[in-house]
C-alpha cells in the first residue's frame, strides 16, 4: 500500500506514543523475587507473584525512586500523592487475574520531552503521565511437543516493575514518532531506570494514529497499533497505517476505532478487536496497598541522585573538550558511549582525539568483533593511556594504531607493548640526523630536484626516512631536520 | 482433663504442674475433635502432623525449662480461608478442594511462636461468604447449642469448634460481621480488631479493605491473650498498622466505672423482642457496675448495608478472579477453548453465593456504573466511618446487639438471600469502619439460644473494650442486672 505524496499533503496524521519501560530493579515490584532474565522458567517466583490465596503486595522502595527519576527527566510533575488500581482482565500468564497499575492518579503527569526532528528544526511532544504497574508473565504457545494442545505460561516476567508512559498526540508523522522514542529511550537510559533493551522488551511501545484533513479542526477516528516492537517497525508501522487510513476515507469509508497488531512479516497492520469487543477494566483503587505518598524531602533527596542527562553532557562535551556538534551528537547516542569516552578523555588529557579514537578506530573494531562498547577488549582507560603516549610525542598515530591492534588482542598496556615490540617513536636528533645523511646520499637526484625549488619531493624523501626507521622516526622532526639540511 | 472446659489459663497451669504434657493435650484434643466432628461437621479437615509437632516442641521447650510462650500448648482450630503451611487450605470451596497452602500466613506464625498447636481447619461458608455456614461446599457447619439450627457464619466452624470446646480458641475472619455473628449464635466470645491490627498475608482475601482476622474463645481473657499474641505490625502487609499493640491484660482491671458508654438509637428499632431484651439486660448491668449510659446517633447507619454490599462484592469480583484454573485451582474437564476452560471451572467450582457476589462486583465496577455505585459507596463509606468518630467524642464505647435474632434453623433463610444479609445489621457497620469490636456472650432466649451484646471503641482501643467485656463477664453478665 502506498498513498501519493500529494494525497499524504492533504492529510495530516495525529500520533500518540504510549512506552512500557521496564525499570531495572534487582527485585519485582511488590515481590523480593529476582528480576533476571533467562532464568528457568518459573523459578524467580514467590506467594505474591505466583498469585497464590492470601499473598499480598508491598512495594518496592527503589521502584518509587526510578519512577521520580524517570519523571524528571520527562520533564513531568510528581504527584504527592499517587494512587495504585487494579487493571482486571483474565488471562493465563496474569496470576492475580488484576494487573496492579495506577489510574487516575498516575506517580506522574504533564511533562514533555524536546524532538530533534530530521529538518534540524526542534519541536515539544507533550508527556500526559507516566505511571507504574506489574508485568504479566509470559504464555508460550509453541516450541513443546504438545503445543497443539496446550500453552505454557512461565511466571518469572510476573511482577516485574514498568512505568508506562503516554505521550500527547503530538506527533504528526513516523519519523517524528522515531525521533520521540530515540530521544525517550536516551533519557531513560541516562537517568539510569532502564536499559530500554527492545530485544528483551524492557522498551516496547504501542502507537494511536489518526488522520485528519490538513486544517481540520478536530481529530479523526484513532486505531491502536500494538507489537511495534523496534524502531524500523514502529516507523513502518506508523506510515502503512497513515496510508491505509487515508486510502480508506479517500474511498468513502471510515476508519473505526479498534486495536490493530503489527506483521513485521507483511508490513500491515491488522485487526485485532474493535472498540466494542473492547476490555473494561473495571478499575478501582488496590486495597492491598496504601496511597503513595513521596515528601519534599525524600524528593529531593532522589532528584539529588540524579544522572547528568544527555541534553547537558553534550553541550558539556562542546564546551568541556571542544568537540564539534556533530561529535558530541555521536558520543552521546548512548550512555556508555558517553562514559567511555569521558573516561579516555579523562586519562588521555585531550577530549578531541579521544573522540576521534572512540568515533574512529574503537567503534571499526567493535563492529568487526560484533561488539558493544560494554565488552570492548581495550578500555576506556588503557584507550587513554594511548592518547597519552601520542600527545607525549612517544608514538605517532600510525605506531599507536598498531598498538591499539596489539591492544585488542591482548590485556596489556600500551606502554608495555610499545617497549616489548620496539615501536617506541624515534624523537632523537643524532639518531634522525644519521638515517636522514643516509637517505639523502641514496637520492641525489632528489635532492637535486629540492634545490631546484621542486620543494614537493619532500615528501619522498620524508617517506624514505620513515620506511629505513621501520616507521618510528618522529615525522614532524624528520620534516624540520630535512628543511634545514637542505635550505 | 477435660479438654471441652479448658481455659488457656487452664492449660498453662496443668502443663506446668504436669498434669498432661502438650503431646497428651493435642491428641487428646483431636480425638475429642474428631469424634464430635460427626454431630457438627466443624472442622473440614485435620493437621494432626503439625499439631504434635508443635506440641512436642512446647514439651521440649518446658523440658529445658523454657517458657514456650503465652499460648504453650493450646489446642486451636483455625478458619480454612487462613493458610497453615503444607495443611490444605479449601475456604471451603470445590476450586480449592486439593489445594495445600504454600505458606504460613503471619498470624499462623505467630500463633505457633507463641507455643499455639494447630489442630485443625475449621469450616466456613464458602470464601467467606455468607451469613450461616450454608454455602461451605462441604456441608453446613451445625450449631452446637442446638443442633438444628446453623452456627452464623461465615466463620461458622471457628465459633462451633470453641462452643463444643474441641478447641480452646480459634482464629476466624471478618468482613460483614463474620466473627461476632457466629460468636452470639454460638454463645462464645468473637473479636474484631482494628483493621491493620492483625496481618492480613496469608487470609484468604474476599474484601480486603474489610478483612479481618480474629480470636474466638470461651472468655474474653483468652480472646484478649491470643489477639495479643497475633496483633502488630507486619511488613508483609502493606496496611497493617505500626500503632503499638497495647496491654490487654493489663487493661482487664474490672473496673468500668465512669466510663461513658453510648447506645445507638438506630440500632434498637425493630430488634426482635427477646433480643432486645436481652440486651437491655447486658446494659442495665453495665450500668450497675458503674458504667455512664446516655443515647448517640450514628445517622447514615440505615445506608450501611448497602454501602457493604457495594464494596465487598466489587473487591470480591476481583480477588476471586484468581481462581481460573489455570494454576492451583480444580479445572474443568473438556473446555476446548480458554474462555470455555474459564467459564466451565468458575461455573462448575464457585457456588451461588460466590457467583452472585461476583456478578454484583463486577456490575458495580463496569464502565458506566462505576461512579454511581463504587464511588457513592466509598462516600458513604466516610460518612459512616465519620458517625462513628463523632460519637467517639463523647463515649469510649458504643454498645450494641449482634445481631436481631438468635440462631436460625438451617435451611430457614438460604431461598432469601435479603433476609440473610439483615442479619449482619449491627455488624457490618464496624468493619465499615475499621474500628474494634466484639461479640460478648449476653444471656440465652428461653430456648437456649444464645444472644450475643456487641461492645465497639474508638481505632486501636481494643484494651479499652476488653475492659468492658470482661467486667461484665466477670460480674456475671447480665446477671449482674
Ligand atoms: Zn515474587
Amino acid at each position: 500500500m502506498s498513498v501519493s505524496p500529494a494525497l499524504r499533503e492533504k492529510y495530516e496524521a495525529v500520533i500518540g506514543l504510549e512506552v512500557h519501560v521496564q525499570l531495572a530493579t534487582r527485585t519485582k515490584i511488590f515481590c523480593a523475587c529476582p528480576t533476571g532474565f533467562g532464568a528457568q522458567p518459573n523459578t524467580n517466583v514467590c506467594p505474591v507473584c505466583l498469585g497464590m490465596p492470601g499473598a499480598l503486595p508491598v512495594l518496592n522502595k527503589r521502584v518509587v525512586e526510578m519512577a521520580v527519576q524517570a519523571a524528571t527527566a520527562l520533564n513531568c510533575t510528581v504527584r504527592e500523592e499517587s494512587i495504585f488500581a487494579r487493571k482486571n482482565y483474565f488471562y493465563p500468564d496474569l496470576p492475580k487475574g488484576y494487573q496492579i497499575s495506577q489510574y487516575d492518579k498516575p506517580v506522574a503527569e504533564h511533562g514533555f520531552i524536546d524532538i530533534v526532528l530530521p529538518s534540524g528544526d526542534h519541536k515539544r511532544i507533550g508527556v500526559t503521565r507516566a505511571h507504574l504497574e506489574d508485568d504479566a508473565g509470559k504464555s508460550i504457545h509453541d516450541g513443546f511437543r504438545d503445543s497443539d494442545k496446550y500453552t505454557y505460561v512461565d511466571l518469572n516476567r510476573t511482577g516485574t516493575p514498568l512505568i508506562e508512559i503516554v505521550s500527547e498526540p503530538d506527533l504528526r508523522s513516523a519519523d517524528e514518532a522515531y525521533a520521540y522514542l530515540t530521544e525517550l529511550k536516551l533519557l531513560m537510559q541516562y537517568c539510569d531506570v532502564s536499559t530500554c533493551d527492545m530485544e528483551k522488551g524492557h522498551l516496547r511501545c504501542d502507537a494511536n494514529v489518526s488522520v485528519r484533513l490538513r486544517g481540520a479542526p478536530q481529530f479523526g477516528t484513532k486505531a491502536e497499533v500494538k507489537n511495534l516492537n523496534s524502531f524500523r517497525f514502529l516507523k513502518q508501522a506508523i506510515d502503512y497505517e497513515i496510508d491505509r487510513q487515508i486510502e480508506l476515507i479517500e474511498g468513502g469509508g471510515r476508519v473505526i476505532q479498534e486495536t490493530r497488531l503489527y506483521n513485521p512479516d507483511s508490513g500491515e497492520t491488522v485487526s485485532m478487536r474493535s472498540k466494542e469487543a473492547a476490555h473494561d477494566y473495571r478499575y478501582f483503587p488496590e486495597p492491598d496497598l496504601l496511597p503513595l505518598r513521596i515528601g519534599t524531602a525524600w524528593m529531593s533527596e532522589i532528584r539529588g541522585g540524579m544522572p547528568e542527562l544527555h541534553p547537558v553532557k553534550r553541550a558539556r562535551f562542546i564546551t568541556d573538550y571542544g568537540l564539534r556538534e556533530y561529535d558530541a551528537d555521536v558520543l552521546i547516542q548512548t550512555r556508555e558511549m558517553s562514559a567511555y569516552f569521558e573516561e579516555a578523555a579523562r586519562v588521555g588529557g585531550d577530549g578531541r582525539t579521544a573522540a576521534n579514537w572512540v568515533m574512529g578506530d574503537l567503534a571499526g573494531a567493535l563492529k568487526a568483533d560484533s561488539k558493544e562498547i560494554t565488552e570492548s577488549p581495550v578500555s576506556a582507560a588503557r584507550l587513554g593511556e594511548l592518547i597519552k603516549l601520542i600527545g607525549s610525542g612517544a608514538i605517532s598515530g600510525k605506531l599507536a594504531k598498531d598498538i591499539f591492534a596489539k591492544m585488542w588482542t591482548s590485556e596489556d598496556s600500551p606502554e608495555a607493548i610499545m617497549d616489548r615490540e620496539g615501536l617506541r617513536q624515534i624523537s632523537d636528533t643524532s639518531a634522525i640526523e644519521k638515517i636522514l645523511d643516509e637517505v639523502l646520499a641514496a637520492n641525489p637526484k632528489q635532492v637535486e630536484q629540492y634545490k631546484g625549488g621542486k620543494t614537493a619531493v619532500a615528501g619522498f624523501l620524508v617517506g624514505q626516512v620513515m620506511k629505513a626507521s621501520r616507521g618510528q622516526a618522529n615525522p614532524g622532526m624528520v620534516q624540520e631536520m630535512l628543511k634545514a639540511k637542505l635550505s | 482433663m477435660n479438654v471441652a472446659s479448658l481455659t488457656i489459663d487452664q492449660v498453662r497451669a496443668g502443663l506446668r504442674a504436669k498434669e498432661f504434657t502438650a503431646t497428651e493435650l493435642a491428641q487428646a484434643a483431636l480425638d475429642f475433635a474428631a469424634a464430635e466432628n460427626a454431630k457438627t461437621n466443624a472442622y473440614l479437615h485435620f493437621s494432626a502432623e503439625r499439631a504434635l509437632s508443635a506440641a512436642a516442641e512446647v514439651d521440649a521447650a518446658l523440658g529445658r525449662g523454657e517458657d514456650p510462650g503465652p499460648l504453650a500448648g493450646v489446642p486451636i482450630a483455625v478458619k480454612d480461608v487462613i493458610l497453615v503451611k503444607d495443611v490444605r487450605n479449601t475456604c471451603a470451596s470445590r476450586l480449592l478442594e486439593k489445594f495445600v497452602a504454600p505458606y504460613d500466613a503471619t498470624a499462623v506464625q505467630r500463633l505457633e511462636a507463641a507455643g499455639g498447636v494447630i489442630i485443625g481447619k475449621a469450616n466456613c461458608d464458602e470464601f467467606a461468604m455468607g451469613s450461616s455456614n450454608e454455602n461451605s461446599a462441604f456441608g453446613p457447619v451445625r450449631n452446637p447449642v442446638a443442633l438444628d439450627r446453623v452456627p452464623g457464619g461465615s466463620s461458622g466452624g471457628s465459633a462451633a469448634v470453641v462452643a463444643q470446646g474441641t478447641a480452646v480458641v480459634s482464629l476466624g475472619s471478618d468482613t460483614g460481621g463474620s466473627i461476632r455473628q457466629p460468636a452470639s449464635f454460638c454463645g462464645v466470645v468473637g473479636v474484631t480488631p482494628t483493621y491493620g491490627r492483625v496481618s492480613r498475608y496469608g487470609l484468604v482475601a474476599f474484601a480486603s479493605s474489610l478483612d479481618h482476622i480474629g480470636p474466638f474463645a470461651r472468655n474474653v481473657r483468652d480472646a484478649a491473650t491470643l489477639l495479643q499474641s497475633i496483633a502488630g505490625r507486619d511488613p508483609a502487609d502493606s496496611t497493617s498498622a505500626f500503632a503499638p499493640v497495647a496491654d490487654y491484660s493489663g487493661a482487664m482491671t474490672g473496673d468500668i466505672r465512669s466510663m461513658r458508654l453510648g447506645l445507638p438509637k438506630e440500632y434498637f428499632a425493630g430488634l426482635e423482642s427477646e433480643t432486645g431484651g436481652l440486651v437491655e439486660k447486658g446494659i442495665a448491668a453495665l450500668r450497675r457496675l458503674g458504667a455512664e449510659v446516655r443515647e448517640v446517633s450514628l445517622p447514615n447507619t440505615e445506608y450501611a448495608i448497602s454501602c457493604y454490599y457495594v464494596i465487598c462484592t466489587a473487591e470480591a469480583s476481583s480477588n476471586l478472579a484468581r481462581y481460573d484454573g489455570v494454576r492451583y485451582t480444580s479445572r474443568a474437564a473438556g473446555a476446548n477453548s480458554l474462555a470455555g476452560m474459564y467459564r466451565e471451572t468458575r461455573g462448575e467450582g464457585f457456588g451461588a453465593e460466590c457467583k452472585r457476589r461476583i456478578m454484583l462486583g463486577t456490575y458495580v465496577l463496569s464502565h458506566g456504573y462505576y461512579d454511581a455505585y463504587y464511588i457513592k459507596a466509598q462516600k458513604v463509606r466516610t460518612l459512616i466511618a465519620r458517625d462513628f468518630a463523632n460519637a467517639f467524642k463523647e463515649v469510649d464505647a458504643l454498645i450494641t446487639p449482634v445481631s436481631p435474632f438468635p440462631a436460625f434453623k438451617l435451611g430457614e433463610k438460604l431461598d432469601d438471600p435479603m433476609q440473610m444479609y439483615l442479619s449482619d445489621i449491627y455488624t457490618i457497620t464496624g468493619d465499615i469502619a475499621g474500628i474494634p469490636c466484639m461479640s460478648v456472650p449476653c444471656g440465652a432466649t428461653h430456648d437456649g439460644l444464645p444472644v450475643g451484646m456487641q461492645i465497639l471503641t474508638n481505632h486501636f482501643e481494643e484494651a479499652a473494650m476488653f475492659r468492658i467485656a470482661e467486667a461484665f463477664e466477670r460480674n456475671g453478665g447480665i446477671a449482674a442486672a
